[in-house]
């Protein structure tokens, strides 16, 4: 289960201050901090505040580089500015996102095998927004699939997102996500990788913390490899530990919990 | 029809452990002796790499081992109240690649010998032999913690394989193995999920993982081997599948297990249809070893010549890679 740590992103309101002071405090405490709870990757965003989204990316991937050598997975939309933090980027990094649509693909793929990195691929595109169905996300899927073989991206560097909605505006969405994720694991031999955004499934819910690993466990047990999530939820970490044990995934022993988060695993 | 040969795809690899060390390094060995690194399971040459053999590590105890059967003893033959030249003798004439010294005599009732004369007796089979030493105490964890600890120190950058660390009993040994630079092993009991937990104890207290040698028990024939077959299976199958924390060679007292046995030791005149005594006890040695060596054994610890040499006529044909 490769866990990516979702924290140091222009959302957050220390991370905005920080990009906007050039404090490198709140960045770095955040690249230790996950990278010590267990995070194999940390996902990196620059928000929407920073006056120069650029230079933001470059002095965060500096930044968070000078503190840890945990790959990074670079957020955004603007492919231009991932091009760029890819160049600085010590380790392959992660590309997050690349929708199913066509010209996105014919953007995005040819950069990943360029830089040597790994891609996640949206089970959407923008003509069909979130599809509601399974079938319809696996259509998509099965898109992003081609494509790989197509570009020769390996399909162990394609992560494929079924994406998730919030339960309470969307409850019929969670078994459709993980539906998805099972047919994936049928599309291809060797099977693309899958990642969710995990906190998705919680916002705005009482008990966030709970949906979200329950959810990660269900997710898991269908086949899910990865998720963006709240590296430092030690109740969220410790039900991954422990879905993997259940799962077989690895020969069970008392430091199974802390095994799991040392990385060693 | 042509056969299709299904390989498996393994991620993970047993880490190389090395044993002993040469002058250059710190020691006094003729030669180091490298097990492990393989990644497909035993001998699946077709699958994986098998870069080195397993190893027999030839047992010699410091005291004359008065309840080894007869037909043992006489083929050892007078070596057995001098254990330099035991093992000696077990390099040159019967060839073992490693030398498993048990300072038996420590024991309060089987000579209580001081942690002096036990290093005395190491100091004498190291300048005896070439080979790497693997040096174990008498079984009483009090006793072995002053006993190794002082060897480990008397010896230091010999990298002797040091025994035994188990769940309960394991920071001291731990200790004297990091800060004396040797190498040890952690045996558990034909238990995997303590087998993998006691690697984790063990790195934790700062001993690198390279420097541990798992010895998870086994079973004579006829008395659990298929049990700790299937442990060793287990083990293995999780190492190549990437589980990190036990990804280490194994060592399994060959010797011992199975020469407890009642069909190893009974003689003829009791059930003539076991066949003479001699033959079925050297075959019961070697059976468990070369059955476990399928299970993924790196060291196997046995006592009669005769066994040894049967069994690394297999070790060897078993190394030849298969045409297919």
């Amino acid at each position: 289960m490769e866990i990516i740590g979702e924290r140091i992103n222009g959302m957050f309101k220390d991370i905005k201050e920080a990009i906007i002071a050039q404090d490198k405090t709140a960045i770095q405490e955040w690249a230790v901090k996950q990278t010590e709870n267990g995070a194999n990757w940390l996902d990196v965003n620059t928000g929407a505040s920073a006056a120069d989204q650029f230079a933001a990316m470059k002095w965060l991937i500096e930044t968070i580089q000078e503190v840890v050598d945990t790959p990074l997975c670079l957020d955004s939309t603007n492919y231009d500015l991932i091009e760029e933090g890819l160049k600085l980027c010590k380790k392959p990094a992660l590309i997050n996102s690349c929708h199913a649509d066509r010209y996105k693909i014919e953007r995005v793929f040819p950069m990943a095998i360029q830089y040597n990195a790994k891609v996640i691929g949206l089970a959407m595109s923008e003509t069909s927004g979130i599809p509601k169905t399974a079938e319809d996300r696996v259509a998509l899927a099965m898109e992003l699939v081609a494509a790989a073989d197509e570009f020769g991206l390996p399909l162990q560097d394609l992560y494929i997102d079924p994406l998730i909605l919030p339960v309470n505006v969307a409850q019929d969405h969670p078994v459709e996500a993980m539906e998805t994720i099972r047919q994936i694991k049928l599309l291809s031999d060797p099977p693309a990788k899958t990642v969710v955004g995990l906190s998705n499934v919680s916002q705005k819910c009482n008990n966030r913390k709970l949906i979200n690993r329950t959810m990660l466990a269900m997710l898991m047990a269908c086949g899910l490899d990865a998720a963006i999530v709240d590296a430092n939820d030690d109740e969220l970490m410790d039900t991954a530990a422990a879905a993997r044990i259940l799962m077989n995934k690895e020969i069970y022993c008392d430091s199974y919990a802390d095994l799991f988060k040392s990385k060693k695993i | 029809m042509p056969v299709q040969i299904i390989k498996e795809r393994n991620s993970g690899k047993v880490l190389n452990v090395v044993l002993g060390a040469t002058k250059e390094q710190g020691g006094t060995r003729t030669h180091t002796i490298t097990v492990g690194g393989q990644t497909s399971l035993p001998f699946l040459h077709f699958e994986g790499e098998v870069p080195n053999k397993p190893v027999i590590a030839m047992e010699v105890v410091d005291r004359v081992p008065d309840d080894w059967s007869d037909e043992l003893k006489a083929a050892l033959g007078d070596v057995l109240n001098d254990p330099a030249a035991w093992a000696k003798k077990c390099v040159e004439e019967f060839g073992a690649e490693l030398i498993y010294l048990r300072l038996q005599s420590a024991d309060p009732e089987l000579g209580d010998s001081s942690p002096e004369k036990c290093i005395e007796t190491v100091k004498s089979v190291l300048t005896a032999v070439g080979v790497p030493l693997a040096v174990v105490g008498c079984g009483i964890d009090e006793v072995d913690n002053k006993v190794i600890s002082a060897v480990a120190e008397a010896c230091a950058g010999e990298n002797l394989l040091l025994g035994h660390a188990t769940q309960e009993n394991y920071n001291t040994l731990t200790a004297a193995c990091m800060v004396h630079k040797h190498t040890l092993i952690a045996n558990s009991p034909l238990d995997i999920n303590i087998c993998k937990q006691l690697n984790i104890l063990i790195t934790e207290m700062g001993l690198p993982i390279e420097r541990i040698i798992m010895d998870p028990s086994i079973g004579g024939l006829g008395y659990g081997m298929e049990y700790a077959y299937s442990i060793g299976e287990r083990g293995r199958i999780g190492t190549l599948q990437g589980d990190k924390m036990l990804a280490l060679p194994t060592l399994g007292t060959v010797g011992f297990e199975a020469w407890k046995a009642k069909e190893a030791n009974v003689g003829v005149d009791e059930f003539p249809g076991w066949g003479e005594q001699g033959e079925r006890g050297v075959l019961w040695e070697a059976v468990t070893a070369t059955s476990l060596l399928q299970s993924g054994l790196d060291i196997l610890v046995m006592r009669h010549p005769e066994a040894v040499r049967l069994v690394r006529k297999n070790i060897e044909d078993l190394m030849k890679p298969s045409s297919l």
